[in-house]
């Protein structure tokens, strides 16, 4: 950029000292060719990035400025007329205590993501340092990261039926009578809420193991000529080296427990209480037809996980890492 | 992740120009996809005035269909072969949809989504102008033709039912006849007490709800009005503000689940219900009920006979509520096919439409009531006939309130059609959430009365 800047403020200096007299600059073929290659450099890098913002544009931006639009009209989901209602549907999101209700259900998952990080934290620092089949390891614990979500909810549905895999592989430790672990309300959002630990630990899992093999190798080794044992080791160089790792995955984890969809839908279809905020907007838009209504449900939603973020941010400033 | 961004962020102020330009690049861009978007209004096939129903039959058609099964199996290119020889001018094409509602919903708002096509449940009456050809008075088919009602708005006839369905209870014989079971029950206590016998006497769960796959749930609501007899319930649910309360059609409806469910008499786990083993269940004797429309029979036939059971072991029966003796099943029309509005090929797909209804014979392969009235019933209903059930068709909603019961279901958010309302009362019913029936019933009944006042106004 800095560059760029120069040379076309050398241009126009040179363009001055051929037109003293402040006639009409004629420019000369020269100098045309010389503005157009300029200019042609400073389009260089918006051309780059047009292509990449257009598709932004379109496929983020363009969405996202309909659904505003949407949640000021009483839209269908199907006419081609829409009746803009103004801030209706807003206060029938925030009136209805049948919507709100079901944030509720998130704390469970919100719950869960401690162990989920607690859990990879362990693995990551276990298998950072020199453990046997390692790699294999890493490779069983990021698996379930890479299937698809759909199918994870199957699986764990027959795991979870009455006289399925969990209960037939807990009757050989004598473990009888097990809860019905979908079937029982008190029993169903943790059960769900396991799946989804089972699921999302690979990817923090990876983050973390990432973060701390970046942390310089010649630290470990002062730090053992130090004397200094693993837990010393992991409480002095890997915890604060990876901070700011932590702290995003639990910022990632605030977003994704209120956001929750995919799991339950599946699994339960959000009945017997396990119904999430999501879900819920879905059931709004199609199955009870306001398109407008559930618009608003997920610009709130938008907003709260705004919201959330940007306190988070405020109560865990990013620090600069400073290991020496 | 260490905030390298902000290294970047030293460009010099001198550049707005180019911020303006590359702003003026992106109105540009957002102009464009406005115009892209815009276009999509207003086809081909809006131009052509001697593109009419009447017109000529030729050009190509595609139907959009929700029955892959028939795609899949090589049925449906045999009636395209049939209907092609017929009319040598036109070519058929086929497409099957397995989510067809859903996907249906996304493609109707472009103007490419078939020449003939089953109308979708989300099209409301009022919007049927919208996306649909109309095909003409709908009094002129009265005559010939049942099922008019589900396609109709204000009078004009927008598509004809593909085949109709009666509404009541699925049995399994074999385990009402190992339950000791003499006598179909007539009334809601008797059904109960009959479910007792079939949860004492076998090992069969004695009612099926298909909690989890969720549709079926709503099924029972097709028995609006066989169980006081009256044509016009549905459009007087749409008005009334108290429709669960003893002695209505909906209570009695939903209350048979309810206390089915309570009774202990449906299976264990509802979360884990899966419908496909549904139907292998009931048709080999592991099940005895399921409250199912008749398009369930052929299915679960089919199913017996492929897992070493007798089709003749299952039964249909209405449901179980009688008028002064006498039982009614709700009979009432399957998808309704109809010409897109923006067909290329009207005539042709008109045409289609008649010759599949009239000649094709697929009602019969279905075991559907034919929309054809001179059709004679399926033989899957023989047992309806004999235990003198009356079949009665629900009455035409008054003109201009074709859509008022939807209108009312989605402003107060209770599904009539769908399962999360009956899903919660299942809950309430099994002591998995807090309540009664009298609170469900009285919760349900808040919630539909303020939308009649709210909807009516």
């Amino acid at each position: 950029m800095a560059i760029n800047a120069t040379g076309a403020a050398a241009a126009d200096t040179s363009a001055d000292r051929l037109h003293p007299e402040g006639r009409p600059a004629r420019p000369s073929g020269a100098a045309r060719r010389r503005t157009w290659r300029h200019t042609r450099r400073q389009l260089t890098p918006y051309l780059f990035i047009a292509a990449a913002v257009a598709l932004l544009l379109l496929l983020t931006y363009w969405p996202a400025a309909n659904l505003l639009y949407f949640s000021v009209t009483d839209w269908d989901g199907l006419d081609q007329d829409l009746n803009y209602v103004g801030a209706e549907n807003y206060v029938q999101v925030f009136t209805d205590p049948r919507i709100f209700e079901v944030f509720f259900v998130s704390l469970y998952y919100f719950g869960a993501s401690f162990l989920q990080i607690g859990l990879a934290l362990y693995f990551a620092t276990i298998l950072s340092f020199n453990t046997k089949f390692r790699n294999f390891f890493r490779g069983v614990l990021f698996f379930p990261y890479l299937i698809n979500g759909v199918a994870i909810g199957f699986v764990f549905l027959y795991l979870f039926q009455p006289d399925g895999t969990l209960d037939t592989v807990l009757s050989w430790f004598g473990l009888a009578d097990p809860p019905q672990w979908i079937g029982d309300p008190d029993v169903a959002n943790w059960s769900l809420a396991g799946t989804s630990v089972w699921r999302y630990m690979g990817m923090n899992f990876v983050l973390f193991l990432g973060a701390i093999q970046s942390i310089p190798s010649d630290i470990y080794e002062a730090a053992e000529l130090d004397g200094a044992n693993k837990w010393q080791q992991f409480w002095a160089i890997i915890l604060p080296g990876i901070r700011r790792i932590i702290g995003l995955c639990f910022v990632l984890s605030i977003a994704g427990s209120l956001s929750v969809f995919e799991i339950p839908f599946i699994m339960t279809g959000g009945a017997n209480g396990t119904s999430t905020f999501v879900i819920q907007t879905i059931q709004t838009a199609f199955t009870h037809r306001q398109v407008g209504v559930a618009s608003a449900m997920a610009v709130v939603l938008l907003v709260i996980v705004l919201v959330v973020t940007f306190v988070q941010r405020k109560l865990f400033p990013d620090e600069k890492v400073d290991l020496t | 992740m260490n905030g390298r961004a902000e290294q970047f962020n030293e460009e010099p102020d001198k550049e707005s120009l180019m911020t303006k330009k590359a702003l003026a690049g992106v109105a540009t861009f957002a102009a464009a996809a406005i115009a892209l978007s815009g276009c999509t209004t207003g086809g081909a096939g809006d131009n052509d005035p001697s593109n009419t129903i009447d017109g000529e039959v030729k050009g190509d058609l595609k139907i959009i269909t929700w029955r892959t099964d028939l795609v899949e199996n090589g049925k449906f290119d045999e009636y395209i072969a049939a209907f092609e020889e017929q009319y040598p001018d036109v070519t058929v094409e086929v497409e099957g949809i397995t989510d067809y509602a859903g996907e249906m919903q996304t493609r109707l708002s472009s103007d490419n989504y078939g020449d003939v096509i089953g109308i979708p449940a989300a099209i409301q009456p009022d919007q049927f102008e919208q996306f649909l050809e109309p095909l003409g008075e709908k009094a002129e088919f009265e005559e010939t033709y049942r099922f008019l009602n589900g396609a109709a708005y204000d009078g004009t006839q927008y598509g004809l039912a593909i085949g109709g369905n009666a509404n009541g209870v699925l049995y399994n014989k074999r385990v009402f006849e190992q339950a000791g079971i003499t006598e179909l029950p007539t009334t809601p206590e008797a059904f109960i007490a009959a479910l007792q016998q079939v949860e004492d006497n076998t090992d069969a769960i004695p009612m099926y709800t298909n909690y989890k796959d969720g549709w079926p749930l709503g099924q029972s609501f097709g028995n609006l009005g066989g169980v006081t007899a009256d044509p016009d319930a549905s459009s007087e649910m749409a008005k009334d503000p108290a429709p669960w309360t003893e002695g209505k059609d909906m209570y009695a409806i939903d209350s048979l689940l309810y206390d089915a469910v309570a009774a202990g008499l449906t299976e264990e786990d509802p979360l884990t219900t899966n419908w496909e083993q549904s139907k292998i269940d009931i048709a080999t004797g592991k099940i005895g009920t399921m409250t199912l429309g008749s398009w369930a029979i052929s299915q679960m036939q089919a199913a017996a006979e492929a897992n070493g059971a007798s089709a003749d072991d299952i039964g249909y029966m209405a449901f179980p509520a009688n008028v002064d003796g006498t039982q009614y099943a709700v009979i009432g029309g399957d998808y309704n096919l109809a010409v897109s509005r923006h067909s290329e090929s009207k005539a042709a797909a008109w045409a289609w439409i008649q010759w599949f209804i009239e000649e094709s014979g697929f009602a019969e392969n279905e075991a559907m009531i034919s929309t054809v009235k001179a059709d004679p019933l399926p033989q899957n209903l023989a047992g309806l006939e004999e235990n003198g059930v009356e079949l009665m068709e629900m009455n035409a909603a008054p003109a201009g309130e074709e859509g008022l019961l939807n209108e009312v279901s989605s402003d107060s958010q209770v599904d009539l059609f769908g399962n999360i309302y009956r899903q919660e009362l299942v809950d309430v019913a099994r002591g998995a959430a807090d309540g009664d029936k009298a609170s469900v019933f009285a919760d349900l009944n808040a919630r539909w009365g303020e939308s009649v006042e709210r909807v009516a106004s």
